[in-house]
């Protein structure tokens, strides 16, 4: 922004509400008093510490140790569909209008762009996706609607098809695993309930509190860590989050384990300063000896159209690897990754079917596309 | 918030503005478009269904108005159905005949109850009243420490279970809610403020512990608290929470991103409860009474001169606000009358949700990222003038620059940028003064007589000089608000992008 625009915005501004003030004087003066602003400053304060590069280490952190016993139950992995019927049933499948009919008929295609744009696919994918449908269906002739929609599905999973969508974890680094995403998608739940699995997995991991901004999130992670037994790394409440994961990070090194797993305070993806910030705490985690092997985006399942924005916008700050799909088990939909996959590229890894720590698992394209056609 | 629709809408209706009628095909393609651009904000299919159909009824059943060219008739037709959709006006929260008056939250997890609950306690308290928090999540680890933290921050007191049951997770929070209205009473607190574990609507058994948790307080108002990034399936979760708790209203959140909000739009209409409150922000006063009449007019590019002006009034004093738009349009405004202003502005809030506000302004303006800092570098120039400067900036010579430069931590090319800009900015205050004092000053004597040209168009090219500016009526431009039709530019503005603004 050039300061000379600047002054003309504000003085304009300035104008306009002195001037329309004055006439609207007469209304009556609601003098409701305005809470206390003791908490203004913190995010501008949090937006200059962005510019900062060098200095890391700013406070002491608090290093806990929690006893690393662990007994690992075999992680027993919950199928999508056995764990979505539930959701299933609570919102009528919109494809049982379309079976219903019996026939292909005009209403038929109606009734699947509802489907999918009911289900967060969006309207141009879906667009994209009943064009090739109908060349499909001419190409093989279906007239059942049942073996049109087993139809759409292959499609859908071809679509999904052909990407890596393990975790990836280097022999010869620290590996850092970074957790971003908006307020309130699940982040802190996710670092959990993934060092939950990585620890019964024989690794040994660290967790850095990396929110520091969100009151008590330091407070949840480490109960977090104290179940799964993985050591965990905080900070100062408002304090710097890269300190807090290069914190990790060294000790991560010192100690010999070879994960970190690092969580984020949530924003939104509007907020440039605090995406700035976020691009920071990846550059200082990627320092040696820390490697980023993977950078996820936590994206709630019930999110609509928004999510693609929120992808573009963390994968421009930080250079996302990954999604990991929240909350599925409350809606069997989260069609927008369809959308984030094809136009992004980004793969989906992770999805989470429920509360409990085992209800984290690997992404399936073709469970997933029977979860959503189901 | 809502500037993805906001766009799209502009989009659409940009392109009508040449035309001369609209016939049946014209009517078609436009509906066509605001269902795509509805869908794309999220809004529910069905909704969108219905609000299509019954615009198309509004466009092509009726005798339209000659008064108004084919856009505006369409955005009028938008304006009407936006507020038929969102519903009227803002509820009003009357307080409970016997104390205290209790509210429950439910919603989703991460849709944001805990935060919501301490900013709607923050919020009764500037109504006067005496709220008090009950952390019933003892689900979610941490989250009535997390209500702790936001409580002690606005000096509320918060109810809940003992910390070593907190701890264990395994309290009942049916047990803590009903315990907290005696507490309540015990202690003479008049709200009391349940906040609960976010539950999945499908989920029964949490969904008939909350029931039972509405049974124990029987609250007076009972709220869901909604992402504003929820997409289709926030009708179905509305629909689930109105079948088990009987809603008074939604409270939506997240509004400061750039999420379409199409939510709003969409559970109005099919659970038929509004919203009642939104959070903008992340700080805990960030958050109000919703208007859904105002939101209307923002969608559509508007601008929120209500909004605007309810904010001013909290901020500037009265003489104050005279005083500086008297100095404003007579041209006497100096660089320390600027400096005021700048900062009146910057306490009612940040300055790019005012810049949305405003009717008019370019697209470019209101997308524009104004930092603290950048508008911070500004101040430090100013203050780092002397009085004499400050009052007649063309004394700034080279040294004087310099000075200036080192004083504020910048280059003497800002200094010299900020003084030209300013001495523009002064011409067209005093231009623009000059052409609005004969109606804008004596005020309300000629109230009416700025009403009856409100029909025709906002701006009106003069004519002459070198740099011709719109006349800008402000009675018109409040008026505007509410009678939807064409956008009024901001003279200097137009519509173009001002150099340097990317």
């Amino acid at each position: 922004m050039e300061l000379a625009v600047l002054v003309l915005i504000l003085a304009l501004a300035g104008a306009l509400v002195a001037v329309a003030l004055v006439f609207l004087r007469h209304r009556s003066r609601t003098a409701a008093p305005r809470l206390g602003t003791a908490d203004r400053s913190d995010r501008v304060a949090r937006a200059a510490t962005t510019v900062l590069e060098e200095p890391v280490v700013e406070e002491t952190p608090v290093v806990e140790e929690t006893p690393a016993v662990v007994e690992a139950p075999p992680p027993v992995r919950p199928s999508f569909v056995d764990r979505l019927t539930r959701a299933r049933e609570a919102i009528a499948g919109p494809f049982r209008a379309v079976l219903a009919r019996g026939a292909l008929d005009a209403g038929t295609w109606d009734d699947l762009e509802d489907a999918l744009i009911g289900a967060d696919v969006g309207v141009e994918l879906t667009g994209e996706l009943l064009e090739e449908l109908r060349g499909v269906a001419r190409e093989r002739r279906i007239e059942d609607p049942a073996v049109l929609i087993a139809a759409l599905k292959e499609l859908v999973v071809a679509r999904l098809g052909g990407r890596d969508r393990s975790l990836r974890h280097d022999a010869d680094a620290t590996n850092v695993w970074l957790f971003v995403g908006v307020n309130g998608v699940g982040k802190t739940t996710t670092v959990g309930k993934v060092g939950h699995r990585e620890r019964a997995g024989g690794q040994s991991v660290v967790m850095a509190a990396g929110d520091t901004f969100r009151a008590a999130a330091a407070e949840q992670l480490a109960t977090w860590a104290e179940r799964a037994g993985c050591d965990f790394v905080r900070g100062a409440e408002g304090g710097d989050p890269s300190s807090v994961v290069f914190d990790a990070v060294q000790r991560a090194a010192a100690r010999g384990s070879d994960l970190v797993l690092a969580d984020t305070a949530g924003r939104l993806h509007t907020k440039s300063n605090l995406m700035d910030e976020l691009a920071k705490v990846r550059r200082v985690a990627d320092r040696d000896p820390g490697r980023v092997t993977e950078c996820l985006l936590v994206l709630d399942a019930v999110t609509g159209q928004n999510g693609l924005v929120q992808a573009e916008q963390f994968t421009a700050a930080t250079a996302l690897t990954g999604v990991v799909l929240t909350k599925l088990d409350g809606s069997a939909k989260g069609g927008i990754v369809l959308a984030i996959e094809h136009r992004l590229g980004i793969p989906v890894k992770l999805v989470g079917l429920g509360e409990g720590v085992e209800d984290l698992v690997p992404f399936e394209p073709v469970e997933f596309a029977d979860a959503l056609f189901g | 918030m809502f500037e993805a629709l906001s766009d799209r809408f502009e989009g659409i209706f940009s392109k009508l503005r040449n035309r001369g009628r609209l016939d049946e095909r014209d009517v078609d393609e436009v509906l066509r478009e605001i269902r795509v651009a509805l869908l794309e904000a999220d809004v529910n299919l069905t909704v969108v269904r219905s609000f299509v159909e019954r615009l198309r009824v509004e466009l092509v059943g009726q005798e339209l108005s000659k008064a108004l060219n084919p856009a505006q008739q369409v955005v009028k037709a938008v304006h009407a159905e936006l507020v038929a959709t969102l519903g009227g006006e803002a509820v009003r929260i009357i307080p409970a005949a016997k104390p205290p008056t209790v509210v429950l939250m439910a919603g989703l997890q991460g849709s944001g109850k805990t935060t919501t609950s301490a900013k709607l306690a923050g919020w009764f308290r500037s109504q006067g009243r005496q709220p008090l928090l009950v952390g019933a999540d003892l689900q979610r680890p941490a989250a009535v420490a997390q209500l702790r933290t936001l409580a002690a921050q606005i000096d509320v007191p918060v109810f809940s279970a003992p910390d070593d049951v907190v701890a264990s997770a395994t309290g009942d929070p049916v047990a803590v809610a009903a315990g907290a209205v005696e507490e309540a009473r015990r202690l003479g607190r008049d709200v009391v403020i349940v906040d609960t574990a976010g539950r999945l609507a499908i989920d029964a058994e949490l969904m008939d512990q909350v029931r039972r948790i509405s049974d124990a307080v029987t609250p007076t108002y009972t709220f869901l608290v909604v992402d504003a990034m929820t997409g289709q399936d926030a009708v179905t979760v509305a629909r689930a929470f109105h079948d088990t708790l009987a809603l008074d209203g939604v409270i939506l959140t997240k509004l400061d991103g750039d999420a379409a909000g199409g939510a709003a739009l969409s559970v109005k209409e099919v659970v038929g409860r509004p919203i009642a409150f939104a959070s903008t922000g992340e700080k805990l006063d960030d958050f109000d009474l919703f208007h859904p009449d105002r939101l209307a007019g923002r969608i559509l590019g508007m601008g929120d001169m209500l909004t605007l002006i309810e904010r001013a009034e909290q901020v500037y004093e009265r003489d104050q606000a005279e005083e500086a738009a008297a100095a404003l349009l007579e041209g006497r405004f100096t660089l320390d009358d600027f400096l005021a202003q700048m900062q009146q502005l910057r306490r009612m809030g940040p300055l790019q949700g005012l810049l949305g506000m405003m009717p008019g302004m370019p697209k470019e303006i209101r997308e524009a990222q104004i930092e603290d800092r950048h508008v911070n570098r500004i101040e430090a120039i100013i203050r780092s003038m002397t009085p004499a400067e400050r009052a007649r900036p063309e004394l700034i010579d080279a040294s004087r620059r310099s000075r200036i430069a080192v004083g504020s931590g910048t280059q003497p090319q800002e200094v010299s940028q900020l003084v030209t800009q300013f001495s523009e900015v002064q011409r067209l205050m005093k231009r623009f003064g000059g052409m609005g004092s004969k109606r804008t000053r004596p005020g309300r004597k000629d109230k009416d007589k700025g009403r009856k040209k409100s029909g025709k168009g906002g701006g009106r090219v003069t004519g002459k000089g070198p740099a011709p500016l719109p006349k800008v009526d402000f009675e018109q431009l409040a008026d505007r608000n509410r009678v939807p039709g064409g956008g009024l530019r901001l003279p200097g503005l137009g519509g173009t992008t001002p150099p340097g603004l990317q």
